[in-house]
């Protein structure tokens, strides 16, 4: 099985990997394989993960509950069973299926979408999912990427590291400083880019100029290191495994 | 047609297959270049090197097999050396797939310990794969409320109060380090803001190469303790537990491949000047 799995992977990389040369139905055959693969097995992670035991498992453990065991539960808020047509009535445990009952309305109101005419009633999930991602982002990013970096800027110049030294970590701390706030000056538009603040700004570009270097660098570094991985498995797994081992 | 033409017009296949040559190579042949570990990856080194065993560690899983060949060695590096160490693992994934290279990295890691220190360790009692759950940036706050609300089931489906080492894990209160290996969103950036700052908790980012420059700011300010960016993070990783695997490999393919990529580059803009220089003397002559 392991075998058929390795062969499966060598042929499709090669597939994905004609592309190169030119356009062809082996790399289209691969690329929609993919697509339709990773589609099903996030759907079917989703449903097992999600889906099903958090609502449609848990809702229909509760009838399951109601249609056997004939008495749901144990006490009420005042310590007495409420029997409601002939089922004892448990408030907080009911309670908490009945709660399912919000995602599992919104989840309808999502799949809206598929009807042009009830379309818009998938704003109102999407408004909540909105609502509450902006809501928890904004303090977390606030905190973490605006206060804390800041804070993180305002040091004293001169200072002493066990690894660098004081004369490299100064220098370092310098262009920190030097480099946010040339960087920053960059993005002010509302004075022209003139005089001693157009030399302000230029710096600011060779700043930015060096971060799109090094993003540029790490992005190679990345490619690359996913070819060693497709070549490594081609040539080691696959060729001196399978073929010549 | 001169050289200069021929490399104006070079067909880009033969740039593919000079850069197929440059990692293929050495991956048969290797030249056994060496790995200096640098700054960012030893901190992390010597954290976990000062926690005592039996500390609790949270590995969160926050990619799929598309970043694997970068991140799979460098999770592996860390799980290896924190139970080498004698620290309880448990693993999460907050990407569906993230979940299974978990597992495969626990086994892989508990062979590791078997084999170097011949010790046996059990699900359970020394390290636990809770899974995936999916919410994003809501598992991770839901995280600092309560583990078994958040995961009732692990990895296998079993309920969490009869997974031992989870007992004693409730919230972010018994967790001594979080270290996340992610190839985007959901990933370092989230753990930082809602579990790393938020409850003050140490936080080692592993991450595909590609997001390393966006997430170096956080390393530099002190909220991660360490950065180990793309496949060179996990080679230096696998140095300094003396482990070399999979990552110091592909070392050797990955400096000659850069060399190749530099030549490439400057051959580029020299052929592009001397164009540019051919063009204006046409453009005279012509006047």
């Amino acid at each position: 099985m392991e075998t058929i799995g390795i062969w499966l992977g060598a042929l499709l990389t090669l597939c994905i990997f004609s592309f190169l040369y030119k356009d062809n139905p082996f790399y289209k055959f691969a690329e929609h394989m993919f697509v339709g693969v990773s589609a099903g097995y996030w759907m079917g992670t989703y449903f097992h993960n999600t889906i099903y035991p958090k609502l449609i498992g848990k809702i229909g453990h509760f009838f399951w509950e109601l249609a056997h065991k004939n008495a749901m539960v144990v006490a009420n808020v005042n310590g007495e069973t409420v029997r409601v047509q002939g089922i004892s009535f448990d408030f907080i445990h009911t309670l908490e299926y009945v709660l399912l009952i919000i995602p599992l309305v919104f989840s309808v109101l999502m799949l809206m979408r598929i009807f042009p005419r009830f379309s818009w009633m998938s704003r109102y999930g999407v408004s909540l999912m909105v609502g509450t991602g902006a809501g928890l982002f904004l303090i977390g990013y606030l905190k973490s990427n605006v206060i804390q970096q800041v804070a993180g800027l305002l040091k004293p110049v001169v200072e002493h590291s066990a690894e660098y030294g004081t004369t490299w970590a100064t220098v370092g701390n310098l262009i920190l400083i030097v480099g946010t706030i040339a960087g920053l000056s960059y993005f002010f538009f509302s004075k022209a880019h003139k005089g001693a603040f157009g030399v302000m700004t230029k710096v600011g570009i060779y700043f930015l100029m060096v971060s799109f270097g090094a993003a540029f660098g790490y992005t190679i570094m990345a490619r690359i290191s996913l070819l060693i991985g497709r070549l490594d498995f081609l040539i080691n797994t696959w060729l001196l495994g399978t073929i010549f081992g | 047609m001169n050289l200069l033409d021929r490399l104006i017009k070079l067909d880009r296949r033969i740039i593919f297959l000079l850069i197929f040559l440059a990692v293929g190579i050495p991956l048969i042949a290797p030249i056994g270049l060496p790995v200096e570990p640098s700054q960012p990856i030893e901190s992390g080194y010597d954290f976990i090197e000062e926690m005592p065993p039996g500390s609790f560690v949270l590995v969160s899983y926050d990619y799929d097999p598309s970043a694997r060949p970068e991140l799979y060695p460098m999770g592996l590096a860390i799980i290896k050396h924190l139970m080498g160490r004698g620290i309880k693992v448990v693993t999460m994934a907050l990407w569906p797939a993230g979940a299974k290279l978990a597992e495969e990295a626990l086994n892989e890691s508990v062979q590791y310990i078997k084999d170097t220190q011949g010790r046996e360790l059990e699900y359970g009692r020394d390290y636990a794969n809770l899974g995936f759950m999916a919410g994003n940036q809501i598992v991770i706050v839901s995280l600092g409320k309560s583990v078994s609300k958040t995961f009732p089931n692990d990895f296998y489906g079993t309920p969490i109060e009869n997974i031992n080492i989870l007992n004693g894990m409730k919230n972010y209160s018994n967790i001594d380090l979080i270290v996340t290996i992610s190839a985007g969103d959901p990933g370092v950036p989230y753990w930082v803001m809602y579990a790393g700052d938020a409850y003050d908790k140490p936080v080692i980012g592993g991450c595909t190469a590609v997001s390393a420059p966006q997430l170096y700011p956080y390393f530099a300010n002190k909220q991660l303790v360490s950065l180990i960016g793309g496949l060179k993070g996990a080679a230096e990783y696998e140095t300094l537990i003396k482990a070399p695997g999979k990552a110091s490999k592909g070392m050797d393919s990955q400096s000659i491949a850069h060399l190749t990529i530099i030549l490439l580059i400057i051959v580029g803009n020299i052929t592009f000047f001397l164009d540019k220089q051919r063009l204006k003397r046409l453009k005279r002559r012509m006047k």
